[in-house]
């Protein structure tokens, strides 16, 4: 009898062939491209415009609004911008590349490409935004609805989604926040906002810039937020409480509702800061702990892009006694007709032109109609066990400890410390992340104050798989191992990227900044310039 | 620099070794000298991280590219060390596998005295080192301190005294040596700061109080364990925060009295209120709003404070523990609290990322009047910049 037999494997030795490493060695491109304003040459074109159709009357622009020349612009083809584009893209780590589950607090989940497809249809990318209201029934009745998944997500009562991103929804619900004490003749007396150190730190940030002053309070010895702090810091001039929860350690406050409880007895608002809802969909609401106000963050939880620093867009959400200050104009639905409501005399006002960042709102409402209810908490469950899934693995990596709630499980992030590998190599979490870049990834390390030392904040959301957690874990491993056998190699990472090191003195030196292409003429390239 | 008596009496339980007598009787309860070790450990690490870094740079060709600071590659290999003979220092550079030139011989004797330490550095001082290592406690800072006497040298201490209430050594011998190697390496990010030298009062002590006497700063390297080496954002801001912090002072205290102790913090305060302090004592400032700021007390002392009539009181968390009161600021005393009006006239002055360098341990107290202390006790508004504080726990 014969038996078949499989081919032999090739030897490892055999260097004609091998299998895929364990790792992927991951190499960036450096196309070493000029700027834009270098590229192409006069009267080169991209498209030919056509000439307007002689039915239309052509639009005199005042002479003393014309320029004296035409604009310096770039002068290219088609073929150029793209080529153009497309290099610098791979000198980037994308969302859609990477494993980007080390974005702790700031969420990276996957964005569905056929919401993208939804905001380039004409029927929303051709919209302008001076259009009749009678004409935009359709966009203006996905924002109603919007609003009101968002009110049953958050039990709120009125939501407004004219904020352009969570900080500016943060800043919407402090300016909320103020109307009502001036409307009720407190604002004088109530000048004090509170917030939490593991608060994301646009809390403060927002209540300073309206106008208040801010007490930090720090956590407890187990990383809670000190309950006995809050009750030194409430009294007559309490405002407002604005605090995240689960804070950005990924702990869930379990006297969240004692913290609302004393603050409103002092006579003070509570805000929830729920941008990162993604451990809590469906789970527990802001209603129902008590909350006055709340706001979502339409990228961190609801699946629109990232948009690096905007547009994005923000969801405040009110209780009835609040909802006179939302900002104008509204969206109101009489069961036949959509239309804007201007006539609000105790509104805040404009939060942004015209009614939000359509494209965003769309994109959110698309991801939420396509999860339904039980698909957003079976995100949320997801996103947890993906999250303790990960915290089982990396606290086990030589050099990790897991501060703070010892032996309790996290909600949608951990806040890792790498403070023992410092003590043992010298090397900083930096080093580690940079290193990761070698591996087609990265992580992010916290806010400043580093309350938690050599942080290291992962987050992995729903939308990985196990295999990539075992990946990242695996690539984490293998720079730890590194760090305690040849530091210097992840001292001196990246070592694969575009570029390696920046010199960070430069980050704090204006004088090396060229923001524009005249600075970068003046500074960089010794022109002369006006 | 090596103190080679000092810790001596640590585990013998006789605290600080300043003295023969005590060092005697150190000795005869059976204590042994670690001061050497200690400093070789130091000295260990940083051999190793220089010889690994020149090793990663020809491995890692290019890697370090663009990023001019020696730490991060192209480093040089062994450092040159300068030093004292013998347990002063020769013993333990040579214990960690370096070469030393020797400046300095102590005398003859069986022992080294404050004076061969003093004498020691001026003459490696004198070599123009970049950097002092002084491996000592508290007694062996103040020397150096004592030596220096104004002239510019970066130091560094490795712990290995009894008391250590000075902020300028490292938390350990190793993590001393890193700092020390990233110092040399003039990495961009590590920069200068000025860390308290401190000492226990032995008078005091002797007479059964526990007391502590700030004695000036020291130029150390700061590598903050806690800080983000690279920043990506506002960082602890010194200058900006402390700039804050001064203008709400002002804005408190108003048209009125601030007497300020000693530390980094209220120091640079004063000096943007434009007041010209004393290094180490406890000053009275007049301030009023629209005109420059007047310094109506320097340096005074408990009944001088007293004199000055009702003050505000600015306090920050000074030495390397995070005592508020009761080190270093005696003159601030029970009485002077209660007169100023004790809890509400307190202003503690701290920026965020110094409070949160204390790793979560509470601020510290201890004015010797424990009703006091309970009273002050408890979370304190602690200002962190213009209108905003955070509340922190204060303990004894």
């Amino acid at each position: 009898m014969t038996a078949h037999h499989a081919p032999a494997p090739v030897s490892p030795e055999d260097a004609r062939i091998a299998p895929k490493p364990r790792l992927r060695r991951f190499q960036q491109a450096s196309w070493d491209e000029k700027l834009i304003f270098e590229l192409g040459s006069p009267g080169e074109r991209g498209v030919l415009v056509p000439a307007p159709d002689p039915a239309i009357a052509p639009v005199e622009i005042p002479p003393a609004l014309r320029r004296a020349e035409p604009p310096a612009l770039p002068e290219m083809s088609q073929q150029q911008v793209l080529r153009h584009y497309l290099r610098l893209s791979q000198e980037n780590l994308g969302a859609d590349l990477n494993i980007d589950v080390g974005q702790g607090t700031c969420t990276m989940k996957y964005s569905p490409k056929v919401n993208d497809q939804f905001v380039r249809d004409p029927r929303i990318a051709a919209l302008h935004p001076l259009q009749d209201e009678d004409t935009v029934q359709g966009v203006l009745g996905i924002i109603h609805s919007l609003e009101l998944l968002l009110k049953e997500i958050s039990g709120m009562d009125r939501v407004s989604l004219q904020p352009a991103a969570g900080s500016a929804a943060i800043y919407t619900n402090v300016a909320m926040i103020r109307a009502y004490f001036a409307a009720r003749g407190e604002l004088e007396q109530r000048d004090e906002v509170i917030t939490t150190i593991f608060s994301h730190p646009s809390n403060a940030a927002c209540a300073k810039t309206a106008g208040f002053k801010v007490i930090t309070l720090h956590p407890d010895a187990d990383g809670y937020p000190d309950i006995e702090a809050l009750k030194a810091a409430v009294g007559p001039r309490t405002a407002a409480l604005l605090i995240t929860n689960p804070e950005d350690t990924g702990i869930y406050n379990p006297r969240i509702e004692e913290f609302v409880r004393i603050v409103h007895e002092a006579g003070g608002l509570c805000s929830y800061d729920q941008a990162n809802a993604n451990g809590i969909l469906g789970i527990t609401r802001a209603r129902e702990a008590g909350f006055d106000l709340c706001h979502f963050n339409l990228h961190k939880t609801f699946s629109t892009p990232h948009a690096c620093g905007g547009p994005a867009a923000g969801a405040s959400a009110v209780t009835e006694e609040l909802a006179p200050y939302l900002p104008r104009p509204t969206v109101e639905f009489d069961g036949e007709r959509y239309r804007l409501d201007d006539d609000r005399p105790e509104s805040i006002g404009k939060m942004r032109p015209f009614y939000g960042v359509v494209p965003n709102l769309v994109r959110a409402y698309a991801w939420i109609m396509s999860l339904g209810a039980e698909g957003l908490r079976s995100a949320a469950e997801t996103a947890v066990l993906n999250n303790n899934y990960l915290l089982h693995k990396v606290r086990r990596i030589p050099g990790v400890s897991v501060p703070y709630a010892q032996g309790r499980p996290r909600v949608e992030q951990v806040r890792y410390s790498w403070q023992k590998l410092h003590e043992d190599t010298g090397l900083h979490s930096e080093d580690i992340g940079l290193r990761a870049a070698d591996f087609g990834t990265h992580y992010w390390t916290s806010h400043h104050p580093y309350l938690v030392p050599e942080p290291m904040t992962l987050e992995p959301t729903e939308s990985y798989t196990r295999a990539d957690l075992d990946e990242y874990v695996a690539i984490l491993t293998e720079i730890a191992r590194e760090a305690y056998e040849s530091p210097e190699t992840v001292r001196t990472a990246p070592h694969r990227s575009t570029i390696h090191r920046i010199r960070p003195e430069t980050l704090e030196d204006p004088a090396t900044w060229a923001v524009s292409w005249r600075a970068y003429r003046r500074k960089i390239l010794g022109e002369a310039t006006r | 620099m090596v103190n080679p008596v000092a810790g001596l009496g640590g585990r013998v339980g006789l605290g600080g070794t300043d003295g023969r007598e005590r060092r005697h009787r150190a000795l005869a309860l059976g204590a042994r000298a670690l001061a050497g070790e200690r400093a070789a450990a130091a000295l260990r690490e940083l051999r190793e991280l220089r010889a690994g870094s020149g090793v990663g740079a020809g491995a890692g060709a290019g890697a370090g590219a663009g990023a001019g600071a020696g730490a991060l590659g192209g480093a040089v290999a062994e450092p040159e060390v300068v030093t004292a003979a013998g347990a002063m220092g020769a013993d333990s550079v040579a214990a960690a596998g370096l070469t030393a030139r020797v400046v300095y011989v102590p005398g003859a004797g069986d022992e080294t005295s404050a004076e061969d330490t003093l004498a020691a550095v001026r003459a490696v001082v004198a070599e123009g080192v970049d950097l002092l290592l002084l491996a000592g406690g508290d007694g062996t800072a103040r020397d150096v301190l004592t030596a220096l006497d104004g002239v510019h040298c970066p130091v560094l201490g490795v712990p290995t005294g009894v008391k250590m209430h000075s902020a300028v050594f490292g938390v350990s011998p190793r993590a001393a040596g890193q700092v020390a190697a990233a110092w040399l390496a003039r990495s961009g990010s590590v920069r200068l700061r000025d860390a308290e030298v401190m000492d226990r009062d032995e008078d005091e002590l002797r007479a059964g109080r526990v007391a502590s006497r700030l004695y000036g700063w020291l130029p150390v390297p700061d590598v903050p364990v806690r800080v983000q080496q690279r920043k990506t954002g506002s960082t602890a801001g010194a200058p900006e925060a402390v700039g804050g912090i001064a203008a709400e002072v002002a804005e408190r205290v108003g048209d009125g009295l601030l007497a300020l102790g000693p530390g980094s913090t209220t120091r640079a305060v004063a000096a943007a209120l434009g007041a010209d302090v004393s290094l180490t004592g406890v000053d009275v400032l007049a301030l009023r709003p629209g005109h420059p700021t007047e310094v109506v007390l320097r340096d005074g002392g408990e009944d001088a404070l007293l004199a000055a009539g009702p003050c505000w009181i600015g306090l920050s968390p000074i030495g390397g523990q995070g005592f508020l009161l009761g080190r270093g600021n005696q003159q601030i005393s029970p009485r002077v609290l209660r007169a100023a009006g004790g809890r509400e006239r307190l202003l503690v002055l701290c920026t965020e990322q110094k409070l949160a360098s204390l790793g979560g341990r509470p601020l510290l107290l201890d004015t010797g009047d424990e009703a006091l202390d309970a009273e002050l006790a408890g979370h304190l508004p602690v200002i962190t910049g213009r209108r905003r504080t955070s509340l922190y726990r204060l303990t004894t």
